[in-house]
């Protein structure tokens, strides 16, 4: 009984020098396991006289609730050091690059075409699309260009036969459009047309987005808000100015050229735009009557507009390309530059 | 079309600078495509005579020239130019002059001989592009001391205009002057065009066969010609500003007609007409020597001006050699005639010509113009070449002339199109400068179009016209309204963004290829595939339709493999054309190429190149965006243009939709392409039908696994043989994954061990072991009945 002090000092030491929990777990074995020895002190109450025993008791207990709470210390200070060191060992160099497959990118035409149609499908635009090897009537004859119009030689023609042709622009799916569907029409047809002419600025293949607006009451003046409002959104420029000159397509009457102020330059005139200041961006116009009657339309009833405009040149413009024939190259390093 | 401004301002003269009258023929529709000095920026160059000339004492090629320049005694130059001569009027920069470049003109020595001032060429006045062969020589009337630049009205510009193929009035400087007119609101100053009286009675004879294609034909004999009279300097500047070559007086004065009246005409040697001039179709097979010196073979159809034995000229187009003006003619007949545009229209591309009569007349030609520009034309020969003029022959067909077309303009459309309201004053004021005749009516007003204007039959044209001249900046903006109605929307359809941006997600780039392909490489990649030959190909490696879209891939590949990518991933989007022209298909496809290593080169990446399984992964990721898992299957083909061993049919719902697998090493190495290139390409339609997501309850009891390893013979295909499985594994069977395929020691040669996992579950209760035996004893014995599958212990 007297040597409590003494074990009660034997045991702290043990576990200030435990340095794991499994040295700490034989120390509390040792002293206060079933088998321990504050633990046969316990048992060795029996022993003295009656009197003794409670306080004798008490102190035991005293001493083992001590320690106990002492070894529980110790328990979370070396669990905590062993998390700390195991944190240290995990550390990595969070700078290393990720790894798996980089993200790939849209082609820069695509690009703008998705967009064309995205700010056309806000104002309930659908999507049309059609064949790329056309004949002449779509291509030209419904679109009031019969034979030998001079506006024929607008456009150099891929031919396969005397009938049969690469469109040379979007405006036939117009055409195969209204044929199918009555008035109300909303549609945008982005695709791929095709001129026999390649040089520095054309290639022989070329994007093109065709709109169609067909309806009662429908004026020049919508065309004009329709159109501003698209070039504006598509620029991300509310300031940009906007013009319309007067032009010829066959299939519109009034037709109009549209001209934006140069994006680069900002009017200030430059390379880009000739140093006018202007740039040319698509044509338009209402739809003429001729193209109503082939396409089986009440010319009397409804009124409508078209448009039309190269994607490529909107993608120059947009992202400053400088170089047509890069579009068509498909070099990896021009094509990331757009992902 | 070229014009001089000072030129344009003798007709209408509005008070703007040349810019402010530029922008506003653009705005008006008639678009500016440039403006140019029609001289260079230079000073102090006076008309001078060359009064003496002797040789440089030292130099073989110079020559000491006198020149008198208006002061008061000749001045030495010397001159280098090989065509100086005495007598000659040459435009001569004194000492302190400014040439083009800012240029100045200093007192110098040359190989000992004082030097003072310099002659000039027209190249070096900047009045010419290139460099001219010698000085310039002026014509006699010059006035010596004169300011050449005043005397010459070089402070001019020459303005071009683009005009669209409707703006054939356009094309003349009455039609210019007249829109010009129309725009500033002023009146237009024509040149006097009297009639010339006849001198003599003799006429030459007309027989117009084709009146409707020919509904006017004017000509006269004028007689006794000085073909060696020269153009007067006032006239050949005005031809040079509109971008005319002069060449003789006759042909000048054709020209300077058609360019001021809008009329082409043409002269013929009198002494080279046998007996008539008829107007006529060709017969298939005439030739005819034209005055550029081709020769063409005629086709029927074509109307040609012949004479008693052979065409003459291509009506409308181009005369002929042999009947042209030359140095010996002494009289000449004139022609002025109205060919109808459809006459024309188309003929002179067929022969590979496009000439200032052909582009006038397809677009239209006022036909009452003949009669006034024979008669100008005959009053400024008479001028300059002299002659006897003869009275006029004019041949007219009433009935084919496009004259006197009424065209209703309804007050209500004209508001209802623009948006605004016209004040009915303007409209008549427009209409009227325009040349039309208009008259009110209840409805707007009856307009009579101009015999000039072949554009305008209707009335959204007059609605045009009407736009055009009061702005298109007038008519107001506004949006268009609809019904807001929501359109049908198919969900279970894959729009082609999402596929487009399921590709780039796993790192491909879109490529965009050229629709038509060389020929050889077609054949290469697809051997036997038809498809369309364009007629017109812009070159022979452009000139057959894609029938596949591996042609375009394997190019970009090249093209970046050259250029040291080692990492390719590359898809496209669009139509091939299968099929000859009339049984033709328009296939949308999705394609795609990848090579190089399977991961980007990276710390932690391994370097094993790209296989089949890897692109099959892609596809697979694909096909799972339809939700239809059990459409897709992959079955091993052969595909001409890939490897025999690692090809696939991709096959949708038992259809035979694309092709996947490695470019065959053969047809690689012909390509020059040294890395394995993996390809696929599948119709669009396939991938873009889809399944809506459909709902399974989920099950609260446990799954159970059973793992098998079965050897099989290295023949047996692995799909073949998970399908037999699939069919004994019974409806409670969620998921059977392949997850080892082994071969090597233990297992014999020839053969291989495949590892699958099989999981079951039940809705509604737990399986129990007796029910999974069962099963999986079912599943081992088909597969050794089937496969001689043997269950690895």
């Amino acid at each position: 009984m007297d040597h409590l002090p003494q074990l009660v000092a034997e045991a702290r030491a043990a576990i200030e020098s435990a340095q794991d929990v499994q040295a700490l777990d034989e120390v509390r074995v040792h002293f206060l396991g079933k088998k321990g020895e504050i633990t046969a002190l316990l048992k060795g109450l029996g022993q003295l006289p009656p009197e003794e025993r409670p306080k004798a008791g008490e102190r035991i207990n005293e001493a083992k609730q001590t320690l106990s709470g002492e070894l529980e210390a110790r328990k979370q200070t070396l669990k905590d050091a062993e998390l700390d060191a195991r944190l240290a060992r995990e550390r990595i160099d969070v700078t290393l690059p990720g790894r798996g497959e980089p993200t790939g990118g849209l082609h820069p035409v695509t690009r703008t075409l998705e967009r064309i149609e995205s700010l056309f499908a806000h104002i309930g635009f659908d999507v049309a699309v059609g064949p790329e090897i056309e004949d002449d009537y779509h291509n030209f004859e419904a679109l009031n260009i019969p034979a030998h119009h001079p506006a024929r030689g607008m456009a150099d023609t891929f031919y396969f036969d005397a009938s049969r042709l690469l469109r040379t622009h979007t405006s036939p799916v117009q055409v195969r459009t209204m044929k199918e569907q009555a008035p109300p029409i909303r549609i945008v047809c982005p695709g791929r047309v095709y001129r026999s002419d390649s040089d520095l600025t054309h290639t022989p293949m070329f994007h093109q987005v065709e709109g169609l607006l067909v309806d009662e009451g429908v004026s020049f003046a919508d065309l004009k808000g329709t159109i501003e409002d698209f070039l504006k959104a598509f620029f991300e420029r509310e300031a940009l100015s906007v013009r319309f000159r007067p032009s010829y397509f066959p299939f519109t009457e009034p037709s109009a050229e549209v001209d934006i102020q140069c994006v680069m330059c900002g009017g200030e005139g430059c390379r880009v735009c000739s140093h006018s200041g202007w740039l040319e961006v698509m044509g338009c116009g209402m739809v003429h009557p001729e193209v109503f009657r082939h396409s089986g339309i009440d010319a009397e009833r409804y009124t409508g507009f078209a448009f039309g405009m190269g994607a490529e040149r909107l993608t120059m413009l947009r992202y400053g390309v400088n170089d047509l024939r890069l579009f068509f190259e498909n070099d990896l390093r021009f094509l990331r530059q757009f992902g | 079309m070229r014009f001089s401004e000072t030129w344009l301002r003798d007709w209408v003269s509005p008070e703007l600078t040349t810019q402010a009258l530029a922008d506003r023929i653009t705005m008006a529709g008639l678009e500016v495509d440039a403006i140019e000095a029609v001289a260079g920026d230079f000073e102090g160059v006076v008309v001078a005579e060359v009064v003496a000339k002797e040789p440089h004492p030292s130099a073989d090629k110079l020559n000491v020239c006198q020149v008198n320049d208006g002061g008061d005694e000749p001045v030495q130059v010397v001159c280098g130019a090989p065509n100086v001569a005495v007598g000659q009027k040459v435009p001569f920069a004194r000492v302190n002059a400014t040439l083009p470049g800012d240029f100045k003109i200093k007192k110098a020595k040359l190989r000992g001989v004082e030097s003072r001032g310099m002659i000039c060429s027209a190249s070096e006045l900047e009045l010419e592009e290139g460099t001219s062969a010698g000085i310039w020589v002026l014509s006699g009337e010059a006035p010596i001391g004169a300011s050449l630049r005043e005397w010459l009205a070089l402070d001019d510009h020459a303005i071009e205009v683009d005009l669209t193929p409707n703006r054939g009035d356009c094309l003349s400087l009455k039609g210019l002057a007249r829109e010009v007119g129309v725009l500033s609101r002023l009146p237009v100053t024509e040149p006097d065009t009297d009639m010339v009286p006849a001198s003599h009675q003799a006429s030459f004879p007309v027989h117009v066969e084709s009146p409707a294609k020919c509904p006017r034909y004017a000509g006269r004999i004028i007689r006794g010609v000085d073909v060696s009279a020269s153009t007067p300097l006032w006239m050949s500047e005005r031809l040079r500003r509109s971008g005319v070559r002069a060449i003789d007086p006759i042909v000048d004065v054709t020209n300077y007609v058609m360019l001021e009246l809008g009329q082409p005409m043409h002269a013929f040697d009198l002494a080279n007409l046998n007996d008539a001039v008829v107007v006529r179709e060709a017969q298939d097979g005439e030739r005819l020597t034209l005055l550029d010196g081709q020769q063409i073979t005629l086709r029927e159809g074509t109307l040609v001006i012949a004479d008693a034995k052979q065409p003459l000229a291509i009506a409308g187009v181009m005369g002929g050699e042999s009947s042209g003006v030359n140095a010996s003619t002494r009289d000449i007949f004139l022609e002025s005639a109205f060919f109808s545009p459809l006459a024309v229209a188309g003929q002179a591309r067929s022969y590979g010509l496009h000439t200032d009569a052909s582009h006038r007349f397809e677009r239209g030609v006022d036909p009452q113009l003949a009669q006034i520009a024979i008669e100008r034309a005959t009053q400024l020969l008479l001028s300059i070449v002299g002659g006897e003029p003869g009275p006029v022959t004019d041949i007219m067909s009433p009935d084919h002339l496009p004259l006197g077309r009424d065209v209703v303009l309804r007050r209500e459309r004209l508001d209802q199109c623009l948006a605004l309201v016209m004040a009915g004053d303007d409209v008549v004021d427009i209409l009227s400068r325009l040349g039309m005749r208009v008259s009110t009516i209840d409805s707007g007003w009856r307009v009579t179009v101009p015999s000039w204007r072949f554009d305008i039959a209707l009335e959204e044209d007059l609605i045009e016209e009407l736009a055009r001249i009061h702005g298109y900046d007038q008519v107001p903006v506004r949006r268009p309204s609809a019904r807001l109605k929501l359109s049908a929307s198919n969900e279970a359809r894959q729009p082609l963004s999402r596929l487009r941006r399921h590709l780039v997600a796993r790192g491909y780039q879109e490529a965009i290829t050229y629709s038509f392909v060389a020929p050889e490489l077609q054949e290469a990649l697809t051997p036997g595939a038809v498809a369309p030959y364009l007629a017109n190909p812009i070159s022979s490696d452009m000139s057959v339709m894609r029938a596949s879209l591996l042609p375009g891939l394997v190019k970009a590949l090249s093209h970046n493999l050259n250029r040291q990518q080692a990492r390719i991933r590359l898809f496209e989007t669009g139509l091939v054309f299968r099929g000859e022209l009339d049984d033709l298909e328009q296939v949308a496809m999705l394609g795609g190429i990848v090579c190089g290593p399977r991961q980007p080169e990276g710390w932690s990446s391994s370097r094993e190149s790209v296989d089949f399984f890897d692109l099959k992964g892609d596809l697979e990721s694909l096909m799972a965006l339809t939700q239809q898992p059990d459409a897709w299957r992959f079955d091993a083909g052969e595909h001409p243009g890939m490897h025999p061993g690692q090809t696939a049919r991709i096959l949708c719902n038992d259809r035979h939709v694309g092709w996947v697998g490695a470019l065959h090493p053969g047809v690689r190495a012909s390509l020059g392409i040294k890395t394995n290139a993996f390809v696929f390409e599948l119709e669009l339609e396939a991938l873009t039908q889809g399944n809506l997501p459909a709902f399974a309850p989920l099950s609260r009891h446990p799954d159970v696994r059973r793992d098998l390893a079965l050897v099989v013979s290295d023949d047996v295909p692995v799909m073949a043989l998970m399908d037999v499985m699939r069919e004994q594994a019974g409806e409670w069977l969620v998921d059977m994954r392949l997850f080892d395929v082994y071969q090597g020691e233990g297992i014999e040669k020839g053969h291989k061990s495949l590892a699958l996992g099989l999981t079951w579950q039940h809705p509604s209760r737990t399986l129990n072991d007796d029910e999974i035996n069962q099963l999986v004893d079912a599943i081992v014995g088909e597969a050794k009945m089937r496969f001689a599958a043997v269950l690895r212990s």
